[in-house]
């Protein structure tokens, strides 16, 4: 008679490392972040949102608004929107974020990894990492579109990729905002509402679009305190393209680049463990 | 090893909110068994299997799977176990291979044995057509096969189902039956959670009967069975007009009236399943001058033992019926209203399952 026993022989465990090791955390990281990536290449929405949105936006923006916005202090309206094209494309795209830890939560598939020895913050370090790469594509898209409608950056190609990385930073940063409110959205729906009423607002109250100088009084100030303004006018210098909020007087307008650092540092210092909080609160019963 | 004790539950207690989803729950799964779990909707067994695959914290009490505690060590309970949970826990966005080896690789077991391991499962479980398919496509029944391969891919050796086949119909059903016993022959040990009476009694070696958060009945389907004690005897005459006097003789031996068919062939009784039944009914039709063509003692159907055992409210304090990790489906079940109705509604859902 055979009898049976619990060591690996019989019923084996086929696992090869040991948890718990820096390697074991970073392998699930990658894990996670490829299965985000082949989300957003299966939802049509999330793959628009940086690929044809952007090429979208560069477009319409250039030829309806081009003609009719003069600079303040002259130049190119091209070399002046391209930066503003792509905060407001990473900007609101990080909504996918939001909506996409929501839906982790409401599917059950978080269940699924709770039960297994994983690093569990691998599911937000690996949403957050996708969300970096599908960033580094929309960067892609706009630049390449923006080239295409005559966008001619006047610095040399260091600088130029300083300014794109600026905007990267940012809304990297942004991400764990999102995952903040992601983790404590009731659905995915709600998540969702997060873009219209904050990214949006976010995105337009800022010199993205157009110079802030022709914003009523209150507003014009919103918007030389708004992060985004920042981020955009610091891309416009790395860039060598033309940037009226120099000639404003507000802290971030007179040092856009400084500003730009200080606000992705300090929203991923203080949102990132915030992220981490509410997702261990939320899996904890 | 065959006493080794692979999940153990002491007094498990856990409360959500008003409801008390456990309320002191023991019981014990020996290596290489299969433990059913029954009860109604909303009775604990969900809850019990959180609490015991680290999902949970119990607010008393004490788990071990493998003899490891599931609070102060769950990262290391997680290695012995697999689990198909109760709601779809796999990634519709991915195929079923994907799923597959995400599992595979958040264990540990690194790509290449993980993509092994996989086709392998897509093989057994007859998925391989739909294997690249995105889950989003997949019937009820192949998402259930795939969750169990998913719980399946590092070969554990404690296994938890958490009402494998609810909501699939009978042919799948018997699939996913059979990939279950299947396991036993590698030593896994099981436990299971069901509302189905049938499936218990087809696969467990033992069931735990819990409702409103407690243990009401523990052993053997057999001995869960003969403590109704309710079985049903059937003889048929092999000659018109002896009836009466069969009926005579039988009398004394059964538990109440005995049923006479129209046409006076076919008599059945309600009686105690004590052994040797047959023989003494036998010898007294005989005795009577009975000649018989066919005589029956039908052990009761777990249907029976679980409503004999349901039926009335043992606990006479526990007025809300809903009560727990099942709240939705309950609450859905007894359509908004509460007590009673949601108690109705289980019991209806089972004798559909019967049927």
């Amino acid at each position: 008679m055979t009898t049976t026993t619990l060591t690996p022989t019989s019923v084996g465990l086929d696992r090869a490392r040991s948890g718990g090791s820096v390697f074991g955390a970073l392998a699930d990281i990658w894990s996670m972040t490829r299965r985000n990536l082949v989300h957003i290449a299966r939802e049509p929405m999330q793959l628009s949102d940086v690929t044809i949105q952007p090429v979208l936006f560069t477009v319409l923006f250039v030829y309806i608004f081009g003609g009719a916005i003069a600079l303040p202090g002259g130049g190119s309206y091209v070399d002046y929107l391209l930066a503003g094209i792509l905060a407001l494309n990473l900007v609101t795209s990080v909504m996918g974020t939001a909506v996409g830890l929501s839906t982790d939560l409401h599917e059950g598939m978080i269940d699924r990894f709770r039960t297994l020895p994983m690093w569990r913050s691998a599911v937000l370090v690996g949403r957050s990492m996708a969300d970096l790469l599908t960033s580094l594509l929309c960067a892609l898209i706009v630049g390449l579109t923006g080239l295409a409608v005559g966008w001619r950056p006047g610095a040399n190609d260091i600088s130029v990729i300083g300014g794109f990385a600026l905007v990267i930073l940012f809304a990297y940063a942004l991400t764990w905002i999102a995952a903040c409110v992601g983790l404590n959205a009731k659905s995915p729906e709600s998540a969702a509402s997060f873009g219209f009423i904050v990214l949006f607002p976010l995105a337009f109250v800022s010199n993205a679009m157009v110079p802030t100088q022709h914003m009523p009084g209150w507003l014009q100030a919103v918007a030389e305190w708004n992060p985004v303004s920042a981020v955009c006018a610091g891309t416009r210098v790395l860039w060598g393209n033309p940037n009226p909020a120099g000639a404003l007087h507000a802290w971030p307008m007179q040092h856009p680049i400084e500003a730009s650092l200080i606000w992705s540092v300090a929203l991923i210092a203080l949102a990132a463990p915030l992220a981490a909080h509410f997702f261990r609160r939320r899996t904890t019963e | 090893m065959a006493d080794e004790l692979m999940i153990q539950a002491e007094g498990l207690t856990k409360r959500y909110g008003d409801t008390q989803a456990l309320a002191g729950v023991d019981f014990s799964v020996p290596a290489g068994t299969i433990l059913g779990l029954l009860g109604p909707n909303g009775a604990g067994k969900t809850t019990a299997v959180r609490v015991l695959t680290t999902l949970a914290l119990p607010d008393s009490g004490r788990g071990s799977v493998a003899g490891i505690d599931v609070v102060q060590h769950p990262g290391e309970v997680r290695r012995h176990i697999g689990v198909a949970a109760q709601d779809a826990t796999l990634d519709p966005l991915l195929t079923g291979r994907q799923n597959l080896v995400l599992v595979g690789e958040l264990s540990d077991m690194g790509r290449a044995p993980s993509r092994a391991r996989a086709a392998e499962l897509l093989t057994q479980f007859e998925l391989t057509d739909a294997a690249d398919r995105v889950l989003k496509g997949y019937s009820g029944g192949m998402r259930r096969r795939l969750d169990l391969a998913a719980a399946l891919m590092t070969r554990p050796p404690v296994l938890f189902l958490d009402e494998p086949t609810t909501g699939l119909d009978p042919t799948s059903r018997q699939r996913v039956w059979e990939a279950i016993r299947e396991l036993l022959g590698e030593g896994v040990t099981v436990l299971l959670t069901t509302q189905y009476l049938e499936e218990a009694d087809a696969l467990a070696h033992r069931i735990v009967v819990v409702d409103h958060g407690k243990v009401i009945a523990n052993g053997t389907p057999t001995e869960l069975k003969e403590a109704s004690r309710s079985a049903r005897l059937e003889v048929s005459l092999a000659a018109p007009d002896s009836e009466g006097r069969a009926a005579g003789a039988m009398a004394p031996l059964v538990a109440g009236r005995v049923h006479v068919s129209e046409d006076g062939r076919r008599l059945s009784a309600g009686v105690d399943a004590v052994p040797g039944l047959a023989t003494a009914v036998v010898r007294a039709l005989d005795a009577a001058g009975v000649l018989v063509d066919n005589i029956e003692v039908r052990q009761p159907s777990l249907d029976d033992v679980f409503f004999s055992l349901t039926g009335g409210h043992i606990e006479g304090e526990d007025e809300d019926e809903d009560g727990s990790d099942d709240g939705a489906t309950a609450a859905a079940a007894a359509g908004g209203s509460e007590g009673g109705d949601g108690d109705n509604g289980d019991r209806h859902e089972l004798e559909g399952v019967r049927a």
